[in-house]
């Protein structure tokens, strides 16, 4: 399969003042692009070159921690720049919304949910929405790159939104107020996104 | 007047944490209302006062203050200025470092383990039985002393390891270069937020180097290779991200600049009267 490195979907201070312009710039040009090119690096040659991310995060255990973790990084970010938008946040529509309201009984109890999971997650990792294999949510987090797609994860699922949760992603505006960041995402949830990512998740 | 002290205390704490340009700006102030003062156990030292007084617990050399109970542990204090460490490590990180994570750590250990059978054991009794508590006691009892012994190992003095140090050193890694080729390694490839040791292996008193996920240490149970840590580096994105961003190993090779050799070379000196207790 033919990787390639994905284009922001918008300007490095789209997301100011939640995210700021350094940080995202850093973040898309340094951390993601150098999962990345580690990633290609470490299936070039072999026969995961040929395979979908996919593919490989259901046989991550056997595969070399540099796919582990490049692979990772790689595709967690692609998809969190996706989830997140200049014109994101407030309350979710559409059928996400109701399977939230269904299934957490109100956004405010999912939230309060998916904040901890992102708070008490130690050290660096990821919060994640997840779609399981019943079409049923569930809320997790995972260390490092790491995602519920991974053989190696106790919280199997298909990944509808996520939020990364390493320093890097919030030191430089929050430095180690992790909470405050956590709150500022929710004004940036691409909920059309999370929509559109849990039509494709249900079998 | 105590109500009003209290409320002083906690205008000053919302402050610092919503603003880091106050944060910046305010002269250091003890911000903590727990029940005993820590203005001078939190208080860092000023640079007329001694580096070497970081040799503290003389009745058991360095390792002197780890064998009280955890519940009775008072948090540490900064051997020197926030600046001290500029331009190896920048101001705002070693301040932020030191009074927001380290003693965050510190705090959550003292309430993880307080009413538990943990409080009245020390830290190495603690490190030796490791998987027997819960992951708050780990977490946070390794960030506690870990950042204690980081802080100890840094020095604005620039040293240079004895010949003692060096033969040591030789031994184990064949030369110097290789040594800080491999600890170098250790701490550029632990993978998300961790440390690299300089350790002594616990069975064998060889030199050896190592990594740790998280808060652990070679100390802990759980450790992949046991031993007693003579040099600590924090590479948490937290520990260097301000100043140096993505830029790990430009991180790692400025530590090499302040490292405090004579501080290892005690650890190293004393490492057998602990022996025996973290078997």
């Amino acid at each position: 399969m033919k990787f390639e490195f994905p284009e922001l979907p918008y300007a490095y201070d789209a997301l100011e003042p939640h995210i700021d312009k350094q940080t995202m710039e850093l973040h898309y040009t340094k951390h993601h692009k150098g999962y990345f090119d580690k990633f290609t690096a470490a299936i070039q040659g072999t026969e995961l070159e040929s395979k979908s991310l996919e593919e490989i995060f259901s046989n991550i255990s056997k595969a070399p921690a540099a796919v582990r973790n490049n692979g990772g990084g790689y595709y967690n970010h692609s998809l969190f720049w996706k989830v997140l938008s200049p014109n994101g946040g407030g309350d979710p529509t559409g059928p996400i919304a109701e399977a939230i309201n269904t299934q957490f009984n109100s956004f405010a109890e999912f939230q309060k949910k998916f904040d901890e999971a992102a708070a008490n997650r130690f050290g660096s990792g990821w919060a994640w929405l997840c779609v399981k294999k019943d079409n049923s949510l569930s809320i997790c987090s995972s260390p490092n790159q790491d995602n519920p797609l991974m053989d190696v994860h106790d919280c199997q699922g298909q990944p509808i939104l996520g939020l990364d949760v390493w320093e890097h992603a919030y030191y430089l505006k929050y430095q180690n107020r992790r909470p405050e960041y956590i709150s500022a995402f929710w004004k940036l949830v691409n909920w059309d996104q999370v929509n559109e990512n849990y039509k494709n998740a249900r079998r | 007047m105590k109500t009003i002290k209290v409320l002083i205390v906690t205008i000053m704490c919302i402050l610092l944490v919503s603003s880091p340009e106050i944060m910046a700006q305010t002269e250091k102030k003890p911000v903590s209302k727990g029940k005993t003062s820590h203005s001078e156990t939190t208080k860092p030292k000023t640079s007329s006062q001694t580096v070497a007084s970081d040799l503290k617990g003389a009745k058991e050399g360095i390792w002197g203050e780890w064998m009280k109970p955890v519940g009775k542990l008072e948090f540490y204090t900064l051997p020197y200025p926030y600046d001290a460490l500029e331009p190896a490590i920048d101001k705002m990180t070693v301040e932020i470092h030191y009074e927001r994570h380290h003693r965050g750590y510190f705090d959550k250990m003292q309430k993880a383990v307080s009413g538990t059978d943990a409080a009245e054991k020390n830290l190495l009794e603690i490190f030796s039985n490791m998987d027997k508590f819960p992951d708050a006691v780990r977490n946070n009892s390794g960030g506690f002393f870990n950042h204690a012994l980081y802080w100890d190992n840094l020095t604005p003095k620039k040293q240079e390891p004895s010949r003692q140090m060096i033969e040591l050193i030789e031994k184990s890694f064949g030369n110097y270069d290789s040594f800080v080729k491999k600890f170098d390694e250790a701490a550029a490839n632990r993978f998300g937020s961790g440390w690299a040791w300089l350790a002594v292996d616990i069975k064998s008193g060889e030199l050896f180097i190592t990594s740790t996920a998280n808060q652990d240490n070679p100390l802990m149970s759980i450790a992949e290779r046991r031993g007693i840590p003579l040099l600590a580096l924090d590479v948490w994105e937290h520990a260097y991200y301000l100043k140096y961003q993505n830029k790990r190993t430009d991180y790692i090779n400025s530590f090499w600049s302040v490292v405090n050799w004579p501080v290892v070379e005690a650890r190293y000196n004393q490492f057998k009267s602990i022996m025996e207790k973290v078997k």
